[in-house]
């Protein structure tokens, strides 16, 4: 049992150690000096890599929560499958090209940036949406009908509580890879940290690249712990599952 | 629809060459992916204390975007002078891989109910007998799941790996936005496309035949 | 009060799920629907909140024609309780209890006094109960709570789908006995769905007995069982119904018509039994044992005289021969 332990904090400790190496590595290189010597241009590339996340993940919210409700909607049902494929395609078509195939309808800057990101979020909300609501025991719709819900309250009262572990990992995982992708917004003028770290890339500048996929990186491990923490205040005590093997 | 033609003409042994070194780029991370991540997904099942730590730190890597990564991969593999190529879209694609198939392996394996165990157990097997023939047998669709979200994810991740010069169809995207041509950027995006499609498909295949018929559903 | 009059239901492809059921769930009884699956049971009492629609004939609730009714007030007048519990996980026990109380606006007070009540009712502290979640608690205190539920709001009438289908033997046994005693205290007009001719014997005052969606047989549960009308009825009760028929009465019963034996002091290990037990346990504790005779006792624990196998064959008789059964449920 105590080698067990042993193991299992050396790989932990490991971990952190190596962690700590590579930012000293990067601060005795100088590689986060960007951010302190253009301490201006890094707040506006953040500030707008933050609205491009945040503009098109509300969009993508507003649109994909109500689309995931409605087509549960039992008058609705039968064209699910359809949704369902249409939409499992478009999220094999690499984030790069949506974005890239926006600059031909909506030409270059920071709203063809939004609109891609926006049409990218869709997917991992409304899937989400959909399978929570499905996943819901019918004997709970049945008992709610049973006892004189109307329609509304079924929903608010039963079906959204119920969904919402499965709602919210599902904003989640479209943020957090939002984030990512608000990364190469660069490609469609769209700004962002992605502008450095492109620009890194391009002129083989260890300093460019660190000061931007450093920060981006650690936005988006910090966006997956507040939402888990959110996730953790808004779903009901009594429909916490554990993490399950799929997604 | 005869630029199409025009265009495919001229450019379909370049797309079938890009997608072949885009499979292969995946292919081979995968494999080595599996070659850590299945293993260390079962041992994990006996070193909880490990474990926790392990899926902790899967977990935080998915979340790191990939065009980050490989931001940081260049300084870090330039190094030993492998800063952009090959070798570091290799390494991320297996990094991006480790968290669905040892998440799988190790909830699939933790979820063979103990009454199996026991029985397996009862009959005298041995440990690798019980692993072979009870409990990964079981655990295959779960695994499985895990290994088609990874090539699924690695081929989209692939795309950014044009980038940083490890070739693949992301090159064709890639070259598309610089021209400004929209043929180049949907061949490469439709064959991205039909490429995952493709490998989940033969995946899925690969499962359905390997489970065995009484727990399939 | 519910009356079904030539309540018929058939569905789109054109299968016939209830066909012309005629009966009437007199105020404050049990009526058991039973019959084998795929009989219509269920259809049926899903029909009376409405859940399933009615194709032709009419269901009269109270002297109101349920289809004239307003679909989502009357089921919240209707009690409904079903197999899986039903609980909400998202909601604590007393928002659970409470629900239908809420959508009908009952006052917080008033909500927190029926939450203490209902709970008294099935023995559950309301101050240890209130605040936890269904997925806490066990299969019967889920089951108990999805009973008082429908109890929450006082309603006249209540729809019971295999209630207590999921649990185990024991579990179930005990809980229909709490069930029973609850019913005496509210009267409540019940309809109850089961597939368990031991459960259907022993909670209904009257049985309506299904096949294919027609009324096979609708009478006491004693009747039936002693007057079958046809051989759908004696096959679905089978061979041992005279023994079944036996839970029905009690010693009382016995002692009252045919009077006990007085009993024998010099027996060792003696087991004694309380008057009021059914007659089918007595048998069975007789059987189990080596003396031939149980000491019958009251609720003081006096000695009152014995039972022998004898005397219970020589009831069952007297009872099921001898003259026409009349209903002995209490």
């Amino acid at each position: 049992m105590n080698t067990k332990k042993l193991i299992g904090n050396i790989v932990r400790y490991g971990l952190y150690a190596l962690v700590i190496i590579f930012f000293i590595w990067a601060i005795q290189n100088q590689y986060f000096n960007n951010i302190f010597s253009q301490s201006s241009t890094f707040i506006v590339l953040l500030t707008q890599h933050i609205q491009l996340v945040l503009v098109s993940s509300i969009l993508a919210v507003a649109i994909s929560v109500p689309a995931g409700i409605i087509i549960t909607r039992q008058r609705f049902r039968r064209a699910e499958w359809l949704v369902s494929n249409t939409v499992n395609f478009g999220q094999t078509i690499p984030s790069l090209a949506v974005l890239a195939l926006m600059i031909s309808i909506l030409g270059i800057g920071f709203k063809t940036a939004v609109f891609a990101l926006f049409i990218y979020s869709l997917l991992p909300i409304y899937r989400n949406t959909v399978a929570g609501i499905d996943s819901i025991d019918e004997d709970l719709i049945d008992a709610a009908k049973g006892m004189g819900m109307k329609p509304s309250q079924i929903l608010f009262r039963i079906e959204l509580p119920n969904a919402a572990y499965s709602i919210l990992a599902g904003i989640r995982t479209a943020v957090v890879l939002n984030i990512g992708t608000a990364a190469l917004a660069y490609v469609v003028g769209g700004g962002g940290l992605g502008v450095w770290i492109f620009t890194g890339i391009q002129l083989f500048d260890n300093g460019y690249l660190i000061s931007g996929a450093v920060p981006v990186t650690l936005m988006a491990i910090m966006a997956d712990y507040i939402l888990r923490g959110v996730e953790h205040i808004v779903v009901p005590k009594g429909t916490r599952r554990s993490q399950s093997a799929e997604t | 629809m005869q630029e199409w033609i025009r265009f495919l003409d001229v450019n379909a042994p370049r797309i079938l060459q890009l997608t072949i070194e885009h499979a292969m780029l995946v292919g081979l991370a995968i494999i080595v992916a599996l070659i850590i991540g299945v293993p260390l997904g079962i041992y994990l099942t006996t070193n909880e204390y490990l474990a926790g730590t392990v899926l902790q730190v899967a977990s935080i890597t998915l979340t790191i975007p990939s065009i980050a990564l490989f931001g940081v991969m260049i300084p870090v593999f330039s190094m030993i002078n492998q800063g952009i190529g090959f070798v570091p879209a290799f390494v991320a694609l297996v990094l991006y891989s480790q968290l669905p198939i040892i998440r799988n392996t190790y909830t699939a394996i933790k979820n063979v109910s103990p009454e199996m165990r026991d029985a397996a157990v009862g009959v005298g097997m041995k440990t690798y007998q019980r692993l072979l023939r009870v409990e990964i047998p079981n655990a295959l669709p779960v695994i499985m799941a895990g290994i088609r979200t990874a090539v699924v994810l690695n081929i989209g991740i692939g795309v950014i790996a044009a980038y940083i010069g490890a070739g693949g169809l992301g090159v064709l995207i890639t070259q598309g936005i610089s021209r400004g041509d929209n043929y180049l950027i949907i061949s490469g995006s439709l064959a991205v496309a039909f490429l995952a499609m493709i490998a989940d498909g033969i995946l899925l295949l690969i499962q359905k035949r390997y489970t065995p018929k009484g727990i399939a559903n | 009060m519910i009356t079904f009059d030539h309540t018929t239901k058939t569905y789109e492809g054109g299968v016939t799920a209830v066909n012309n059921v005629d009966f009437t769930v007199e105020e404050g009884s049990i009526v058991v629907l039973l019959g084998p699956s795929g009989c219509g049971k269920t259809t049926l009492l899903r029909m009376v909140n409405r859940l399933e629609s009615i194709t032709d004939g009419r269901i009269i609730i109270d002297g109101q024609n349920s289809m004239e009714l307003n679909q989502i007030e009357l089921r919240r007048k209707i009690g409904y309780v079903i197999q899986s519990n039903g609980l909400f996980p998202n909601m604590t026990i007393e928002e659970n209890v409470m629900i239908v109380p809420d959508l009908l606006g009952w006052s917080k007070k008033e909500k927190r006094d029926r939450f203490h009540t209902l709970m008294e009712l099935i023995g559950l502290n309301p101050k240890e109960y209130r605040k936890r979640y269904p997925h806490e608690l066990s299969g019967g205190q889920q089951q108990r709570i999805g009973v008082v539920r429908a109890l929450a709001a006082d309603p006249p009438v209540m729809l019971m789908d295999e209630p207590f289908g999921a649990l185990d033997p024991i579990i179930r046994e005990k809980i229909q006995e709490e069930f029973l005693q609850i019913q005496r205290e509210v009267k409540k007009t019940i309809l109850f769905v089961s597939h368990d001719i031991d459960e259907a014997i022993k909670m209904a005052d009257k049985i309506v007995l299904l096949r294919g969606g027609e009324i096979m047989q609708f009478d006491t549960p004693s009747e039936m069982l002693a007057h079958p009308k046809n051989d759908f009825v004696v096959q679905f009760f089978g061979k041992d119904r005279a023994i079944r028929s036996l839970s029905l009465h009690t010693v009382k019963d016995l002692q009252d018509n045919i009077g006990l034996v007085d009993f024998d002091e010099t027996i060792h290990d003696t087991k004694t039994i309380n008057i009021n037990q059914d007659l089918r346990n007595t048998l069975s504790m007789l059987m189990n044992q080596e003396a031939d005779q149980v000491i019958v006792t009251d609720n003081n624990d006096h000695k009152l005289g014995a039972v022998t196998i004898d005397l219970v064959q020589k009831y069952l008789h007297f009872e099921i021969k001898g003259k026409p059964a009349a209903s002995q449920k209490g």
